[in-house]
């Protein structure tokens, strides 16, 4: 019997490999994902036939799970998305801490495992990865739905804790290890959940994409330390390669943000007042004014934010963009790779309201042509188009690759009102003389942009 | 001798992990970090082991936590992704 399960854990973790690979193209993507949950149920099945299992209990837990997470699943709004998802990972991580510390509370010296050492450090691990996955993901979702400021909270001696938390951490660790106490490992548990929300509470809303998919990559890592404890390759082999593959997503986020894994992680990020100052006025225009010159344009360039997510104006931008074409005129969607709250977040939001796939633009693409642009209008975003990541040095953001919307003939900023970015930053985009303001809710001008044309 | 076979399991799966995600095109990030995310709640499986007659009744607590907790992360990140994947597709024609 045991060979039979192993056998088909090598099957299932073949299944994730072929599911991961195929999630990373657009024509596979949705095969990709039902491969990878055919493996899934495949290792539950082959695990229900170990021997001693209590049925009941295993029955009644697959079956609330499974029940609640269909429902969530399913009634969730697009816009809700990045909370969801970070929940979700925070539930995984919270699990391979609970199985870490049930196989302590079954086997109390590890006496059982070959390797008792060997164990105890896998259990820390577990607990540890699994505890700052947990509250870390909790942070992140109180921040992106609301429940909490999405700003940065930074206090004095916040370094000095977090350093003094490791080395208790470490010391008490090293108990642990060679006591094997109750006391040493709920220590552990605290420190580790501790850790978590300290983490996360630094780091400012701008940043979410590379924390979310950071805090995704530790949920992997915390299962594989679980598969450790209990010797299970299955649970090694896939969350190893989740750890992996989130690291990689991870980059790709920091890259896109011109920044390093450590500056986004314990960079205190923000307006230093080294940066130039801006100097002119915004220029406000009525929605009238801006519909003539939407008429009379010939290409027109969206470039949307976490704005657009928050006014839920993705349907009115999709009618606005259709009117605009059936009207003669070019229309694209420029997409910033940490636009919004989660990696590809716009993307999500654009699909669902029937964006044609091929309006969507990447940054390079469109900067190539910008030039040629008649008018950008962009919807909640602000620092992934502002122009001081190239052009002031003593900006923090200086470096960021941006999309080069100051550069298109017209630029229209629907913004709520006349305050700074997440990142406390002024945006000189915003006082160009070819820029116009549009304030108020964004899905409110949109619509009424819409009602000019219609009417 | 069965540790070193666990942890060359662990580097190789590593290895794989990360030559398998090279270039992602962007609109599938999120799709990607959500099923990716999904398989994380692969430690359903230690779940379903720690609820065992011989676990103690504290390990079969915790296991039956851990198992609820790890389920809704699988199925419920299953079913978000494909709803995600189902929108691209459509007008992917």
């Amino acid at each position: 019997m045991e060979f039979l399960i192993n056998l088909s854990y090598i099957v299932a973790s073949v299944l994730f490999i072929l599911g991961i690979k195929m999630l990373g193209s657009a024509d596979t993507a949705r095969k990709g994902n039902l491969i990878s949950a055919i493996g899934m149920l495949l290792a539950v099945v082959v695990t229900l036939l170990e021997s001693e299992l209590d049925y009941p209990w295993i029955v009644a837990g697959l079956l609330i799970g499974g029940a609640a997470g269909t429902v969530w699943a399913k009634r969730v709004q697009m816009t809700g998305m990045p909370e969801l998802v970070a929940l979700l990972n925070g539930f995984g991580g919270f699990a391979s801490l609970l199985v870490g510390w049930a196989e302590y509370a079954r086997d109390k010296d590890f006496a059982a495992s070959a390797y008792p050492t060997f164990t105890a450090f896998a259990v820390i691990f577990a607990i540890l990865v699994g505890g700052v996955t947990f509250t870390g993901s909790l942070v992140a979702y109180l921040k992106l739905s609301g429940k909490m400021s999405g700003s940065a909270m930074t206090f004095t001696g916040q370094k000095a804790i977090n350093a003094v938390i490791l080395v208790v951490l470490i010391m008490v660790s090293a108990v642990f290890i060679v006591t094997q106490s109750d006391w040493a490992l709920y220590m552990i548990i605290a420190l580790a959940l501790a850790l978590g929300i300290l983490g996360v509470i630094p780091i400012g809303g701008g940043d979410m994409p590379v924390v979310i998919s950071f805090l995704n990559s530790f949920s992997g890592i915390a299962a594989s330390a679980a598969g450790f404890v209990i010797f299970n390759n299955v649970l090694i082999v896939a969350g190893c390669l989740v750890g992996a593959s989130g690291i990689i997503l991870t980059v790709i986020m920091c890259k896109a943000m011109n920044r390093t894994l450590v500056n986004v992680l314990f960079g205190s990020f923000g307006g230093s007042g080294k940066s130039a100052a801006v100097v002119g006025e915004m220029k406000a225009i009525s929605t009238q004014d801006a519909f003539f010159i939407l008429e009379a344009a010939q290409s027109v360039v969206f470039i949307p934010g976490y704005g657009m997510a928050v006014a839920q104006a993705q349907h009115a931008v999709k009618e606005l963009g259709s009117l605009l074409e059936n009207n003669g005129a070019e229309v694209r969607y420029a997409i910033h790779p940490v636009a919004g709250r989660m990696p590809g977040h716009m993307n999500v939001l654009l699909a669902e309201s029937d964006v044609p796939y091929e309006q969507l633009c990447e940054m390079d693409d469109i900067n190539a042509i910008i030039e040629n642009v008649d008018v950008a209008i962009i919807i909640g975003a602000n620092d992934v188009v502002n122009p001081a990541a190239a052009e002031d040095e003593g900006s923090p953001i200086y470096g960021m690759p941006i999309i080069n919307a100051y550069k298109a003939r017209t630029v229209f900023a629907l913004k709520r009102g006349k305050g700074a970015g997440f990142s406390g930053l002024e945006n000189s985009l915003f006082f160009r003389d070819n820029t116009r303001m549009i304030y108020g809710d964004a899905k409110e001008t949109i619509t009424g942009l819409v009602a000019q044309f219609k009417g | 001798m069965e540790l070193i076979l666990f942890i060359f399991v662990f580097v190789m799966a590593t290895f794989l992990g990360f030559e398998l995600i090279q270039k992602v095109p962007s609109q599938l990030h999120t799709p990607l970090m959500s099923g990716s995310n999904a398989i994380s709640g692969i430690t359903m499986v230690g779940a379903i082991v720690a609820i065992r007659s011989t676990g103690g009744e504290l390990g079969m607590w915790l296991g039956f936590v851990a198992l609820i907790l790890a389920t809704i992360n699988v199925v419920g990140g299953y079913i978000v992704t494909d709803r995600m994947l189902a929108m691209f597709k459509k007008k992917g024609k």
